[in-house]
Order: structure tokens, then C-alpha cells, then sequence
């Protein structure tokens, strides 16, 4: 057993030790750029470690005491080693390896303080996602849960000079809060129900049914909000698109591949409880399937490349979330793996481009694929992963999710999700063609990114490629629901391509008169002004908690420090009239004493 | 000559000390309303040790007595020293303490 726990153990290690390195060394921080080599030194021996546990196929839970109670701990700590964790193991710490490469050329420019901060949260990151994933209990992946959340703060305010970027890390944590509260509430409900945090004993116990827990429905729901918050769902998914306001590597690892998809994990890991609630999981499938049309349809109307890509994660999380609650656990966990691959890529391609043009506006992009070949082809490969085209990873994925809905018989989720399939194949051939092979001449003049940008870019498309084509050998090409599924999808997304190519590139459709046709004119305008719902929660927030603030900061002032300025001033007061009792004359205080003792004697004769 | 008799006289000294320490206005007039007030008070231990036959009070009022002399030593001597700073004795503008 020892031996089994050690690697992972040691895997969940090392991210941890070059933080707390880097953390508390503070030369070694302050050189910049040597503290990223110590960063990605660890993480890239964290991958190796991960790849022989996952190779191996490791399985354990080892647990130890952690909160110390009466009758046995309260709440313990271990790892939790199966084929889930392995995969995300690698996953996680393959994508954060190539980041963590990447951002080295990508943030060449910033001093290196400021660097060595970078490198730090990154380790930090690292360690926390890799806790959350092989956590063998709910409080265990809590805490890593909100430490996520931390890292996600603080890298979407890593330009915290920048008010946009400070003010998007502030609303991505204040928006992921509103989840984790729910989560937080749920699990001690859990807790309180069968005095245990531990996924084992409730599974096993689920697995008997011999887990009839009054409202455990409430519970469950409560829960899958954390997810909600945490993988930017409907309503929740607004924090998504802002945290675009970090840095591109961040946006990539955190916000596209490993950190949102915590949300899709925990339903996936939790899928024994959450299969004895029908009703939450239909009510996870809808809105997983709402929340991709509606981000696919805001990405459609975006001009910020990385904004675009954003939707699209939200899009893409609500496939994976719409698969867990059609009851289709691993093909949303495929649809999580190959998303984290291509998303990782489109978004280092998106950071390759930006680095290279200055812009994030895609109609101030254009002819780029001439001034940099290889960044366009890897960008291409991506697009088409994630647009569905065979034999690409996506392709398989989203294969499987839409089999998966179709067979759990969710006829709305499943039309939203076929209709999303077009809106996603139009909106990256969108970001293609005008960036890629519009007309317009982009502005400076491009060139490709050095190796160390290039690198993981190739890398990561040539993983989306080889995945595809082992999904594509391991299953025979076979489709997974009925045999219209697979054409028809196909033919979605050749014809979202099709439309976006005759709208933008071969400029026969205008997209404006497109665009300003009844419904469409609607659609767009609301979406534009993204249905509205950023300046609800913008109301909402001024409304509640700048209200209880002001209302805070008046008890403050009139009532705390009232006190204190009403006791202080007549302390004053009252001293400078007692002042004038002191004439400095002995006399007068002979006076005093000679009436005092006279009083004294008064009141002994009469009251003693 | 009963102890009341003494004990009135003694009142009566006391009452006129305090009467002098309260309105003299020269420190020296203070001074000898504070020496009555103890002389008062050594009436008071004499006339007890007296009639209760208790040598106690006689040698409190020894006490006191040494006691008065030192007081009188020292507060004369602190008058003498305001009056050559001040060049006054009157206890009206001796207020360098008022509040």
C-alpha cells in the first residue's frame, strides 16, 4: 500500500515544494526567471511521476486522521488514487508544464519580480488542483477547492495595476463565492445526514442503497451549485469572460483546461450520490445544455479573440455538464480530457497571436496565417477539434455527450446541444477566417513566437491529433448512439464553417444584413448586451452589498465612533469645568476638607 | 471639673485654629491657626489620658508635640524661602498650582 500512495503522494509534492521555495526565498523569487526554472522543474517531474501512476493505472485510498473527535477522526485527509484521478493527474500537470514553458517566452517583458510572483502562484495552482483532484473526501476537495479559487484570483489580478484586471479578479472570486457557499452548506448537510465527508463509505453505502437521507435532493442541488460557480454555468457564467483580463497562459490553464472543469470533475466523482437524485441530475442536464447554447450564442457576437474562447470553455463545460446529468459520466469526462487539450492549445494560439499583433480585436487581425504558418496551423487544428471534425479528439467527445443525451431520452437538451454544435463549428471558423485570412492587414508586422511558445503549441496539437486517432482506432470508428448521430453532427458543423466562410471570407452574405433580420437583429441584441445579465448581478451587487456597506459604514461612523467622539468630547468637557475646582489656594482645600468632615459628622449623627 | 469641660475647650481651640487657617491671608497667620488646631488636639489626649487613666494619650501628646515643632521648623522655613522668591507671604497669590 506504502509504495502505491508514495508516487502520487510525491506527484502532489513537488508543485507544493517549489512554491513554498519560492514563496519563502525571496532572492530566489525576485531573480524572475530562475524562479520559473524551479517552477517548471518541479512540475515537469510532477508530469513524469503522473505519467507512471497513470501508465501503471494505480489505484489506492489512504487516508489519514485529521480532525481529531471522540469516536474516531472527524474528517480526514489521504488520496484518493483511481483511473479518474490518474487521468486528470496528467492532464493537469502536462498542461500546466506546457504553461508554465510557455509564459516564460509570453511574459518575457515583465520585470522579474514580478515573474518569480507569476511562478509562484503557478506552483501553487498546480499543487492545489492536483490535491483537489485525488481528494478522497468532500472536505478534503473543499479546501483545495476555494484554493483553486484563490490562485484563480490571483492571476486574473496579476496585472493588478490594471483597475479592468483587478476588478474582474474580484468579480470572478466574489461570483465562484456564491457557489461555494452553496457547495460548503451542502456537504456539512451531508455530513450532519451520515457523519462522514468521505467518498468511499457514502458511495459504497449508495451503491446498497442503504443511503435514504431525507432531502438529499436539497443537498445534492446545493452541492452542484459549487459546480455551478466553479465551472461557470448558467447563471453563474459571467465571471468566465472577464478573468480573460489575466494573462493568455493563465487563461489557458486555469480558466479553459484544468481549474472550470473542478465543477464537471465534482459531478463526476460524486455520480453514485447524485444518481440516486433523478430530478437534480435532469436539472444538471438542462441547464448544462442551456448554458452551452446561450455561450455559444454570446460567442458568436464577441470581437475579442480570448472573449470568444471564453464563451466557448462556458459552451464547452456545458456540454460536459448536460453529458452528467444525461447520465453519461464518462463521456463527459472524455469531453473534460480532449476540451483540456484543444482549449489549452486554441487559447496559447489565441496568446501566440496577441503577443504578435498587440490586439485582441479579431477584425483588426487579418492575413495572419501568411506572417505566422505554423502558429495558424496549430490554431486551425484546434478550431477544428473543438468545432466537432473527425478524427479530431473533440469529434469523439462531443459524439459521445450527444449519444449520451439522446439515449438518457432529454429531447430539449439535446436539440440545444445539436444547435450548439453549428453555432460552435460558425463561431470558430469565424475567429479563423477573419484572423487568419481576412483581407484586412493586421496591424505591426507579425511574426511567428520563439520555441518556447511554439513548442507547447505543436505539442498539444499534436496530442489533439493522436488522441483523436486512438479514440478513433480504439472504437473502430464506431459511433456511439444512433447511426444518423455522427453524419448529421458532421454536417452541423461543415455548415456553421460554410456560413461563416461565405459571411467572412468569401464575403457573398453580409454579415450585417445577416444580422439585422428579425430574430437574428433580437438575438444579437441582446447578446450584445449579454442578455442582460451582467448588469443584473452589476445591480444586484451595488444594490446589496454596496447598500449593506454604506449602511456598515454609517453604523460606523455615527454609531461606533459616535460613542467614542460623544464620551471623548464631554470627558473633555467635564474636565475643564472640574479645572476650575483646583484654584491652586490651600485654603479653599481646607475648605473642602473642613465642610467634608463636617458633613461626614452630620451624616454619622443622623443616618449612622 | 468634669472631661467635658476640657473637651469643649479643646472644640473651642480647634474651632478658632480652623477659623485662623481659613481666613489669614499672611502663611506666618496659617502657620499658628495650624499650631492651635494641634495644641487642640493635644487638650483632647491629655484630658482622655486623665480620666481614663491610660498613659497612652500622654505619650501621643509627647509625640505630638515633636511633632509640632518640626512642622513649624519646616513650614517657616518654606515661608521664608517663598518670600525671597516671590518677595510676598500673602497665601492669595501663592496659586502657582491652580488648575
Amino acid at each position: 500500500m506504502r509504495v502505491i500512495v508514495w508516487l502520487p503522494l510525491l506527484v502532489l509534492a513537488l508543485p507544493f515544494a517549489a512554491f513554498v521555495l519560492l514563496a519563502v526565498v525571496a532572492p530566489l523569487r525576485r531573480a524572475g526567471r530562475l524562479a520559473g526554472g524551479v517552477s517548471i522543474a518541479a512540475i515537469a517531474a510532477a508530469l513524469a511521476g503522473a505519467l507512471v501512476v497513470w501508465s501503471e493505472g494505480f489505484r489506492s485510498d489512504a487516508t489519514w486522521a485529521w480532525i481529531p473527535a471522540d469516536d474516531g477522526p472527524m474528517a480526514t485527509v489521504g488520496l484518493l488514487v483511481d483511473p479518474l484521478a490518474n487521468a486528470m493527474l496528467v492532464l493537469v500537470t502536462l498542461v500546466s508544464l506546457l504553461v508554465q514553458v510557455y509564459s516564460l517566452a509570453y511574459l518575457h517583458d515583465e520585470r522579474a519580480p514580478a515573474l518569480g510572483r507569476y511562478y509562484t502562484y503557478q506552483s501553487l495552482f498546480a499543487f492545489s488542483m492536483l490535491g483537489l483532484v485525488l481528494s478522497p473526501s468532500f472536505i478534503q476537495m473543499f479546501v483545495f477547492w476555494e484554493l483553486v479559487g484563490l490562485c484563480s484570483y490571483l492571476l486574473i489580478g496579476y496585472w493588478y495595476e490594471r483597475p479592468s484586471a483587478a476588478r474582474a479578479a474580484v468579480k470572478a472570486f466574489w461570483i465562484t463565492k456564491v457557489g461555494d457557499l452553496g457547495f460548503v452548506i451542502g456537504i456539512v448537510m451531508l455530513w450532519a445526514a451520515t457523519g462522514t465527508f468521505e467518498f468511499e463509505p457514502l458511495f459504497a453505502k449508495a451503491q446498497e442503497h442503504a443511503l435514504a437521507i431525507e432531502g438529499l435532493g436539497t443537498i445534492m442541488v446545493l452541492i452542484y451549485l459549487g459546480a455551478v460557480g466553479k465551472s461557470a454555468q448558467f447563471p453563474l457564467h459571467v465571471w468566465l469572460p472577464d478573468a480573460m483580463e489575466g494573462p493568455t497562459p493563465v487563461s489557458a490553464l486555469i480558466h479553459a483546461a484544468t481549474m472550470v472543469t473542478a465543477g464537471v470533475f465534482l459531478v463526476t466523482r460524486a455520480q453514485p450520490l447524485f444518481a440516486l437524485v433523478p430530478d437534480v441530475l435532469t436539472l444538471i442536464g438542462w441547464v448544462g445544455a442551456f448554458t452551452a447554447l446561450l455561450a455559444a450564442s454570446l460567442a458568436c457576437v464577441e470581437d475579442d479573440i480570448k472573449r470568444v474562447l471564453a464563451y466557448s470553455t462556458v459552451s464547452q463545460l456545458g456540454y460536459m455538464m448536460a453529458a452528467a446529468g444525461a447520465g453519461a459520466p464518462d463521456a463527459s469526462f472524455l469531453h473534460l480530457l480532449t476540451h483540456g487539450l484543444f482549449k489549452a492549445l486554441l487559447f496559447l494560439g489565441a496568446g501566440a497571436v496577441i503577443h504578435a499583433v498587440g490586439t485582441n480585436d479579431i477584425f483588426r487581425m487579418g492575413g495572419l496565417f501568411r506572417a505566422m504558418p505554423q502558429t495558424g496551423v496549430v490554431f486551425v487544428v484546434g478550431a477544428c477539434a473543438l468545432a466537432g471534425l473527425p478524427p479530431l479528439a473533440g469529434f469523439f467527445s462531443k459524439e459521445a455527450i450527444l449519444a449520451g443525451v439522446w439515449a438518457a431520452g432529454m429531447t430539449g437538451p439535446f436539440v440545444m446541444l445539436a444547435l450548439t454544435v453549428l453555432l460552435t463549428a460558425f463561431y470558430m471558423a469565424r475567429v479563423v477566417f477573419l484572423a487568419f485570412f481576412g483581407r484586412a492587414p493586421a496591424a505591426g508586422h507579425p511574426h511567428e513566437p520563439p520555441w518556447a511558445m511554439r513548442g507547447p503549441l505543436w505539442l498539444l496539437a499534436g496530442l489533439t491529433v493522436l488522441v483523436g486517432l486512438r479514440l478513433a482506432l480504439a472504437e473502430g470508428g464506431e459511433p456511439h448512439g444512433p447511426g444518423w448521430l455522427a453524419p448529421a453532427s458532421v454536417a452541423a458543423a461543415a455548415a456553421g464553417i460554410a456560413l461563416a466562410w461565405a459571411m467572412y471570407q468569401r464575403g457573398s452574405v453580409d454579415p450585417a444584413r445577416v444580422g439585422a433580420t428579425f430574430p437574428l437583429s433580437a438575438l444579437g441584441f441582446m447578446a450584445r448586451r449579454r442578455y442582460g445579465l451582467d448588469a443584473l448581478y452589476g445591480g444586484l451587487y451595488r444594490g446589496f452589498i454596496l447598500g449593506l456597506s454604506r449602511l456598515i459604514g454609517w453604523i460606523d461612523r455615527y454609531l461606533v465612533d459616535g460613542v467614542l467622539n460623544f464620551g471623548s468630547a464631554w470627558t473633555f468637557r467635564g474636565g475643564d469645568r472640574l479645572r476650575r475646582i483646583q484654584s491652586g489656594q490651600p485654603q479653599d482645600y481646607v475648605y473642602g476638607v473642613a465642610f467634608g468632615v463636617l458633613l461626614l459628622l452630620i451624616w454619622a449623627q443622623w443616618w449612622g | 471639673m468634669g472631661l467635658n469641660a476640657y473637651l469643649t475647650l479643646a472644640a473651642l481651640v480647634f474651632a478658632i485654629g480652623l477659623f485662623g487657617v481659613l481666613t489669614r491671608r499672611n502663611a506666618i497667620g496659617i502657620l499658628l491657626g495650624i499650631e492651635l488646631m494641634l495644641n487642640a488636639v493635644n487638650i483632647n489626649l491629655v484630658a482622655f489620658a486623665r480620666f481614663h487613666g491610660d498613659l497612652a494619650g500622654l505619650i501621643f501628646a509627647l509625640f505630638t508635640i515633636a511633632i509640632t515643632v518640626a512642622e513649624v521648623a519646616v513650614g517657616l522655613a518654606i515661608v521664608i524661602v517663598i518670600f525671597r522668591v516671590r518677595r510676598t507671604v500673602e497665601a492669595d497669590r501663592l496659586d502657582l498650582l491652580r488648575g
